[in-house]
């Protein structure tokens, strides 16, 4: 990418605005201070904050910062999976229901194989998951329909097959083998397992956004569909990508389901999806395509999350909760609103002073 | 001049069918026409089915559906969207709860929730039209916002004493049909919508503005009062149909129709509206709910489970948005074949036809 810009600053076509004149130290500081991330960060602080002074449980009893830790962990794995998908200007409203199949599908296969070693569990049902969104994507890819449409019809065929699947009935613990339960409760250095896979899956798949080529090519298509394909890029094979690793994280989100709960039954994660959606929102991944974070929408999933257990602690009723993280949504899309109009003006006055 | 004008003379003849051909190819004769073989099928095959009690199940358990679907609809036409329309329906009934439990009388609750319905319409309306937040965020934040006030007005409690000679009406039926009195207000509505959308000019708008907001914006049509007026058909015609919902099971929960929003929405495509705006047509849409309708009713009375139902509701969706691409591919080919077969025609000789 670089090498095309140098070359056509090199032939002096006029820049609209000048190269940033602060040292790199000065404009990394000052992008961090106005990113979305940052003051979502400190909302989540805040909220953190004004629930541990009502009742220092929430932080510092090893309960309290364990279930800070732990109940995020799932949400986080879908909102990265459904930030990559948003970023291509796509949705993925399914990862509720492939969370359910596989949760369900870990249950079973211990069930029927007692003594399998807990990682196979993982590998087995982050495969289910990214099958199944291998199915959206390329039905969402090849068939030039809308991401909406299939992935809610996807949502009802998914749903309906591990409804009819697991039926009435319920997976229980003592069907799980105990290494595999202890992995929903154990903790190094007092931090949960499982709030370190989330945490290193959401860096894994950040780090492929940023600098992997395909990663950035995903940011291209969500901005412009059409200029990506006229510059060449393999668009359909970009967003089979995005939905392929979204099913597998919201796949691998269904066994951490087991571990955590330790109970499945078929309604596992229903509704789920929205929520995604809305950490991603809130992170500030915008809905229509081409930009935002994986760590803007795993703090957002963070917050929706902690919102949830800490309303109670600063007393409001808990039923309230979700009439706040609506309020949220919106007010963070204005937000997101406010800002884009201030830098097209800043745009247009430097454009107009050049 | 003159390449351009030859070349329209060349195409347009070529391209345009039969006026009886371009209805029964459309996309909502197939849907019209898929219902009328489920319910020919289920009347002659499956016992019961054809019984007027069933005609009342049917159309008493789409009702909410059918009432929300036709605003939705006009939505959906200008290339927006609204998910918050199961959770304007909790609200409604919730508030119709509220003030039901606190002796306010039937008729003046009913209209405070439909009141409440315009205002979450116009919530959305404005940060839609005059903000220009894309819907799809708007809606998903009300979603969340509405359903969160009814829940945090009714906590986990449901309000039941509403007076029968109310709740009597959702299962009156008109003689002996066996189709609900209710139904009368919806055929009134709908044929309000059809003359709103596909009659009148400002229907005409909603499609400019579906097919391209600048050009609508352009050619004269006021596309923010447009949406904004959209939006507040949608939240009022939800909270009739939370008034509606509230009375039939006689009971008012903040958690009342979570999830309708994606049943509706399923309902509108099967009937052949685009996603995408600018097309699609009301009375598909009414058949794409019959048929949703009629189908489970035909499968739960042939002893198939709601989950499988659920199923096929499913693959049909996906089928109905997939036809369109696999016609255009059918077409394409055929138009190949349909190339190599005749010698190609030149500008001269289709002015000399």
């Amino acid at each position: 990418m670089t090498p095309t810009t140098d070359t056509h600053a090199d032939e002096g076509t006029t820049l609209l605005v000048e190269p940033s004149a602060l040292p790199a130290r000065t404009r990394l500081i000052r992008s961090l201070l106005r990113s979305r991330e940052l003051s979502v960060a400190i909302v989540l602080l805040l909220v953190i904050a004004a629930a541990a002074l009502k009742s220092s449980d929430f932080v510092f009893s090893s309960d309290g910062w364990r279930d800070l830790l732990l109940t995020p962990s799932i949400l986080l794995l879908l909102a990265a999976g459904q930030t990559v998908v948003i970023i291509t200007r796509n949705v993925d409203l399914s990862v509720g229901a492939i969370l359910g199949i596989s949760a369900w599908l870990t249950g079973e296969v211990f069930t029927s194989h007692p003594g399998m070693p807990p990682l196979l569990a993982f590998a087995i049902g982050i495969a289910a998951g990214a099958g199944l969104g291998l199915v959206n994507g390329v039905v969402v890819a090849y068939g030039r329909v809308p991401a909406m449409v299939i992935t809610l019809g996807t949502q009802y065929i998914f749903r309906g097959i591990v409804v009819t699947w697991a039926g009435s009935s319920l997976i229980s613990a003592s069907q799980m083998p105990d290494a595999f339960l202890d992995l929903g409760t154990r903790q190094i250095l007092s931090i949960p397992v499982l709030f370190i896979v989330s945490i290193v899956i959401v860096a894994a798949v950040g780090y492929y956004l940023t600098t992997a080529r395909s990663g950035r090519e995903l940011y291209a298509v969500g901005s412009d569909p059409e200029a990506a394909v006229l510059y060449g890029l393999p668009v359909s094979r970009r967003v089979v990508t995005a939905f392929v690793l979204s099913g597998a994280l919201a796949g691998l989100a269904g066994v951490v389901f087991a571990a955590r709960y330790g109970t499945v039954n078929s309604g596992a994660g229903s509704g789920i999806e929205f929520q995604a959606v809305a950490a991603a929102v809130v992170g500030g991944v915008a809905i229509s395509g081409g930009a935002g974070t994986v760590w803007g929408a795993a703090i957002g999933a963070g917050l929706l999350m902690t919102i949830n257990s800490a309303l109670p602690m600063v007393g409001i009723s808990e039923f309230w909760q979700q009439a706040l993280v609506g309020a949220l949504i919106i007010a963070a899309i204005v937000l997101d609103r406010v800002l884009a109009a201030r830098q097209a003006r800043q745009l247009i006055e430097a454009r107009d002073e050049a | 001049m003159t390449a351009v004008d030859t070349r329209a003379e060349r195409t347009y003849p070529a391209y345009s069918r039969p006026l009886w051909r371009r209805l029964l190819l459309s996309r909502e004769a197939s849907v019209i026409a898929l219902l009328l073989i489920v319910w020919m099928y289920g009347y002659s095959n499956i016992p019961y089915f054809g019984d007027t009690l069933t005609l009342t199940y049917i159309l008493v358990d789409m009702t909410t559906v059918l009432l929300i679907a036709l605003p939705m609809t006009l939505v959906i036409v200008t290339g927006d969207i609204d998910l918050s329309v199961a959770s304007v329906v909790g609200l409604s009934s919730a508030v119709l709860g509220l003030l039901v439990q606190h002796g306010v009388g039937m008729p003046v609750a009913a209209l405070a929730a439909l009141a409440v319905g315009v205002v979450c319409g116009l919530v959305n309306g404005f940060l839609v039209a005059h903000v220009g937040l894309p819907s799809l965020a708007v809606t998903i934040g009300t979603l969340a916002l509405y359903r969160g006030i009814a829940v945090g007005l009714l906590g986990t409690t449901a309000v039941t004493d509403f007076p029968t000679s109310w709740t009597d009406q959702t299962a009156r039926v008109i003689g002996s049909t066996g189709i609900p009195t209710f139904m009368i207000v919806f055929v009134l509505l709908a044929a309000g919508f059809v003359a709103l959308l596909h009659f009148s000019p400002f229907g005409r708008g909603i499609y400019d503005i579906g097919l391209s907001t600048e050009a609508a914006e352009f050619s004269g049509v006021n596309v923010q009062r447009t949406k904004l007026i959209l939006f507040v058909l949608t939240g009022t015609v939800s909270a009739l149909a939370g008034i509606f919902y509230t009375l039939r099971f006689g009971s008012a929960r903040g958690d009342n129709a979570e999830g309708l929003e994606l049943q509706v929405i399923a309902a509108v495509l099967l009937g052949g509206v685009s996603i995408f705006g600018g097309r699609g047509k009301l009375p598909g849409v009414i058949a794409g709910v019959l048929l949703i309708g009629a189908l489970s009713s035909a499968l739960r009375l042939e002893g198939v489970t709601v989950n499988v139902i659920n199923i096929i509701i499913g693959l049909l969706l996906v089928l109905s948005v997939l036809s369109t691409t696999l016609l255009a591919w059918v077409s394409d080919i055929a138009a190949r074949r349909n190339r190599a077969k005749r010698p190609t025609q030149t500008p001269a000789s289709v002015g000399s036809q």
